[in-house]
């Protein structure tokens, strides 16, 4: 086959397919009720572990935490004081520093 | 689905990174495929933190999703969905959730949503109200994460590190947000319109999440309030059973599970507009890493980008031979232009051509020929140009939150 023509066959059968969209739904039916993944049990060991187990886990999962870019010790404690400022985290200011100091210490940016 | 290079040169790679290797793998009925079928990792090539993330299928109504979060769950589209067409299948569409407590069911039977505020009747509609009792409209429409691309920012950033998959296209069908707040009865004086949904803070203080929009905005006829993405209901995580749309405009403003939809007559002081999701007061929203006391201001519309999606970092281009190029481009809160590809780093352009209209808020599919005739390294660039003549910055995007990169994409491949 000429390639002009494959071109435009294949333009053709992309036009078609994309433009076929299915009727909206006259009905809308209840899924059943879902069932989450969790997510890890427990932040990775290290110096101040629990702190950070104890206190961030109610609202997000550790691949949250494990997944965010190295940072500096000033940016982990931005961070964390986002999450007790903006998020009204109850942390205590004594596990604030120990969970500054695991992120610093394990995903610091040295 | 059609593919451009089926009559061509076939590629290799030399770099063989499990990302390229699924970029390249076939995916009819991939769904249906064990989770030990699939590759269950994916390199997304950051710099500067970890780069390797976890497929998933474990989550409900979605196919193999790329895992940012599990919970509440971020959910990436995995960039190969993005060559297939440009309609976003539902079940790999992607998900963003910001507080735990999210609805994991919905009582269709029962489902309010209320209208209330500055109106002269309060009402609440069923979800019978909305599929049966007004006019129905149907738009498509990108949804796409303010801080798409996040993961590439350079230096880098915290938030959700999403690569360049939380965005996803679909046709959207539902009714006209005017006409909801027509038979509330929009009262003079009216500002802001601010909408919720079933989504609720954990902790008592914490701000519920809500968005609004200027009044005149919510009744210009666009914004809708949509029960169906591509001829389904809408899939649980993306917001079952309705969903605000507002074409155009960033995903932060398309409140999912709606149940909420209060008329001010004065400014929005909520946590989500006052304080998050903010920009510098700046040319393409960009500042120095460092920068003090900016003038931000709140994100709001989407901005031209466009991608290439059937050649891939490392890929090896037959020298001397004809090759097509293909992806897609959306203009933004505009429609497309023109979308040019470049094969010399950005130096000559080449216009490409451009697959159907599906209207100015979508995805729109573009192809270009091209021929490497110089042995070694290419950077094949793509740009997109909007009906405003808005283009793509040549520049990096930077700003403390990471938001609204749209960076002219480059893909480094080597012509052999």
């Amino acid at each position: 086959m000429p390639r002009r023509l494959l071109v435009i066959l294949m333009w053709t059968i992309l036009a078609s397919s994309s433009a076929a969209v299915a009727q909206a739904p006259q009905k809308l039916v209840s899924p059943p009720e879902v069932d989450l993944p969790f997510g890890d049990a427990a932040f990775p060991d290290g110096p101040g572990a629990e702190a950070i187990n104890n206190n961030c886990m109610a609202c997000h999962s550790v691949d949250h935490v494990m997944n965010q870019p190295s940072l500096s010790r000033e940016g982990w404690e931005e961070v964390v004081k986002k999450m007790v400022r903006a998020y009204k985290a109850p942390i205590s200011l004594a596990d604030q520093e120990k969970i500054v100091d695991y992120l610093a210490e394990t995903k610091g940016l040295d | 689905m059609g593919n451009f290079n089926s009559g061509g040169a076939t590629r290799r790679r030399f770099l063989g990174a499990a990302a390229g290797l699924l970029g390249a793998a076939p995916l009819g009925g991939l769904g249906l495929l064990s989770r030990s079928a699939c590759a269950d990792t994916i390199d997304l090539h950051a710099k500067g933190g970890p780069g390797q993330r976890s497929l998933t299928a474990a989550f409900p109504e979605k196919g193999r999703m790329i895992l940012q979060r599990t919970r509440p769950p971020w959910l990436e589209t995995p960039f190969d969905v993005f060559d297939k067409g440009v309609f976003t299948p539902n079940n790999q569409h992607f998900v963003s959730w910001h507080w735990a407590t999210f609805p994991t069911s919905a009582d269709v039977t029962r489902y309010a949503l209320r209208v209330h505020g500055h109106v002269n009747q309060e009402i609440s509609l069923s979800l019978d109200d909305l599929l049966h009792g007004m006019p129905r409209v149907e738009l498509a429409a990108v949804s796409q994460c303010a801080g798409n691309s996040r993961i590439y920012f350079q230096p880098r950033v915290a938030g959700a590190q999403w690569a360049n998959g939380s965005m996803s296209n679909a046709r959207w069908t539902g009714v006209s947000l005017k006409d909801v707040l027509d038979r509330a009865g929009v009262k003079p004086g009216a500002r802001m319109v601010r909408f919720g949904g079933l989504d609720e803070a954990i902790l008592p203080e914490a701000p519920k999440f809500m968005k609004s929009i200027d009044i005149d905005h919510a009744r210009d006829g666009e914004v809708m309030i949509a029960f169906a993405m591509n001829g389904q209901q809408i899939p649980m995580l993306n917001g079952f059973p309705i969903k605000l749309i507002v074409p155009g405009w960033c995903a932060v403003y398309w409140i999912k599970a709606l149940n909420d939809i209060e008329v001010l007559d004065g400014p929005d002081l909520n946590y989500w507009t006052t304080t998050a999701y903010r920009v510098p007061n700046k040319p393409n929203y960009t500042v120095s890493p460092g920068e003090k006391n900016l003038d931000l201001i709140p994100i709001t519309r989407n901005v031209p980008r466009s991608f290439i999606t059937n050649v891939s970092a490392g890929d090896i281009i037959p020298l001397g031979a004809p090759n097509s190029a293909r992806g897609i481009a959306f203009g933004g809160d505009k429609g497309v232009k023109s979308v040019d590809l470049s094969t010399d780093g950005g130096a000559n352009w080449t216009p490409a051509s451009l697959g159907a209209d599906e209207g100015k808020y979508s995805f729109r599919q573009w192809r270009a020929d091209f021929t490497l005739t110089t042995p070694g390294a290419h950077v094949l660039m793509v740009r997109c140009t909007n009906s405003d003549g808005e283009t793509q910055p040549g520049k990096p995007v930077w700003n403390p939150g990471g938001y609204m990169g749209n960076m002219i994409e480059s893909t480094n491949v080597l012509a052999a």
